[in-house]
């Protein structure tokens, strides 16, 4: 008699945690930052299950080429992640993705892995300047170095080398 | 950096992420798409193509350090500070130079010559011979560059360049440039500014920069294009390589030395 209620009782918790999880579920329950530009948009670069499991092979998947093969318009580029993935403060600073609950840290710091991704890489997007000229407007003044000057001032200025 | 070789079947997983690859490129946002299309970046480094440059130091003007700045602000070379209590000739002994400046002084008639030097792109580079991870490796167009996720820091490669156009971080850098990674414990040199010219750049930060101060002392360009204007330079002027003598077949050439 005794065990049998035990088992009920671990059953009906099972249930209502089942239940708990499910509607956390439909209320998206989501890593995806406030304020990041991913919490304005409906999916990542794959699906979202996909992305959960995965990352962290796309992500050497994709160093692979671009850093050995040159291969720059990579799906999942590390600049990427953090261009989408970042959330700005109330002041409208970006803050780092791996600060305390922001996105690359939450899971992580769940699942006890501390990729050291971004001792090297920037943890911010960094304004004014497009994903390793990826996503570049044709039209913008593509130098950050040098404002002012054109792209097509300076085929003019570099055209003055031929003479070398 | 854990390699991750405890997933079973990974041939299985590459295929499955490009078929979902594939299938998602139509359902990610209309802004999104334009961020994955941009010509001349998918197919890569291409062996039909060889970067080089050609340096005329005869227009390489003295007390001039335009490129050098270019390239420390391009690379973020200047976001890393001397650590504090460390002596200036330490500092100077060991901070990163992607490029440096070099003054020749002619022992007999005393003519003095000025030469920016970095990694010279060698066709057969020491470097890569000596690396025991093949972070330190050439890029099918000839870059010769360090894949700072391999690189362990042991530095043979500084020891078997040449040139000394390698640097190794001591320290921790705490901003950097989104182009330019880079973090303490690893080998890093000139890379002829790959993501520029991957992104589709024709130039280098170095000769923009040169160009800009009116110089033109510095121009960059596939060698193997016999249409470029560094090929036809090359062919016109005489030019050299530094220390010939080791047969590299350096990517880096210079006129009136
Ligand atoms: C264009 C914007 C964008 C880019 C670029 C992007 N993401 Fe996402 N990501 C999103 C959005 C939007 C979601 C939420 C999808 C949803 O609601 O199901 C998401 C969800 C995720 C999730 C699942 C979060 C969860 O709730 O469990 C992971 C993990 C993730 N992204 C990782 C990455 C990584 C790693 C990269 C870089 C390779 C990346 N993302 C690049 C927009 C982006
Ligand atoms: C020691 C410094 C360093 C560390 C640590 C590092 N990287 Fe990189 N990473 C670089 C450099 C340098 C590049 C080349 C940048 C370029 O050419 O655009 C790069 C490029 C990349 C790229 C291609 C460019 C992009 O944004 O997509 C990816 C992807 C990448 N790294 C992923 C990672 C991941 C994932 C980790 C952590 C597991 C990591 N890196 C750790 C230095 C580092
Ligand atoms: C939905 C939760 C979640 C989010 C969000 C997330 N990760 Fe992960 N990440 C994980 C899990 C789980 C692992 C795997 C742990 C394991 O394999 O033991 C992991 C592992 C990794 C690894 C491999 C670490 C190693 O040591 O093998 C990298 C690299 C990585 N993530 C990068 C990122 C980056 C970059 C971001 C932010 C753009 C991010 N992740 C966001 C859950 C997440």
């Amino acid at each position: 008699m005794r065990s049998s209620t035990g088992i009920k009782r671990f059953a009906g918790l099972l249930m209502g945690g089942a239940i708990a999880l499910l509607s956390m579920g439909a209320q998206s329950e989501s890593a995806v930052t406030q304020g990041s530009r991913a919490a304005t948009m409906d999916a990542c670069v794959a699906p979202t299950a996909e992305m959960r499991r995965n990352h962290m092979d796309y992500l050497k998947h994709d160093r692979v080429q671009s850093v050995r093969e040159g291969v720059r318009d990579t799906k999942n580029s590390l600049v990427g992640c953090v261009d989408c993935h970042a959330s700005k403060d109330d002041s409208g600073n970006y803050k780092s993705i791996v600060a305390e609950g922001e996105f690359c840290q939450s899971c992580h710091s769940y699942v006890a892995v501390q990729p050291a991704c971004f001792q090297c890489h920037r943890k911010t997007p960094q304004q004014g300047h497009a994903a390793l000229g990826m996503n570049q407007d044709a039209a913008e003044p593509a130098l950050g170095l040098l404002p002012g000057i054109s792209r097509s001032d300076l085929s003019e200025l570099h055209a003055n080398v031929m003479e070398h | 950096m854990s390699q991750k070789n405890d997933q079973p079947n990974m041939k299985r997983r590459e295929f499955l992420g490009k078929t979902i690859a594939a299938a998602s490129v139509a359902t990610i946002a209309p802004g999104v798409m334009l961020t994955v299309a941009r010509a001349g970046s998918d197919e890569g480094a291409s062996g039909a193509t060889r970067w080089g440059m050609l340096i005329n130091t005869a227009k390489c003007a003295n007390g001039c350090s335009a490129c050098v700045d270019a390239c420390d602000k391009e690379n973020g070379i200047d976001l890393l500070t001397k650590p504090e209590g460390q002596s200036d000739e330490m500092w100077n002994a060991q901070r990163p130079q992607w490029i440096r400046k070099v003054t020749l002084r002619d022992k007999q008639t005393g003519v003095v010559s000025n030469l920016p030097m970095m990694c010279q792109h060698c066709e057969k580079p020491p470097c890569v011979d000596v690396c025991p991870t093949t972070a330190s490796f050439k890029r099918a167009d000839g870059i010769v560059m360090v894949d700072r996720h391999l690189c362990i820091g042991c530095r043979y490669c500084m020891m078997a360049c040449p040139y000394k156009a390698r640097s190794f971080i001591h320290s921790d850098i705490a901003e950097q440039v989104v182009q330019a990674p880079r973090g303490k414990g690893c080998v890093e040199s000139c890379n002829l500014c790959a993501n520029r010219i991957d992104g589709g750049a024709a130039t280098t930060a170095c000769q923009d920069a040169c160009a800009a101060q009116g110089h033109h002392a510095i121009l960059f360009g596939d060698i193997k294009d016999p249409n470029s204007a560094i090929s036809k330079a090359l062919k016109t002027f005489e030019s050299k390589q530094i220390r010939a003598d080791l047969e590299l077949n350096t990517g880096v050439r210079y006129t009136n030395v």
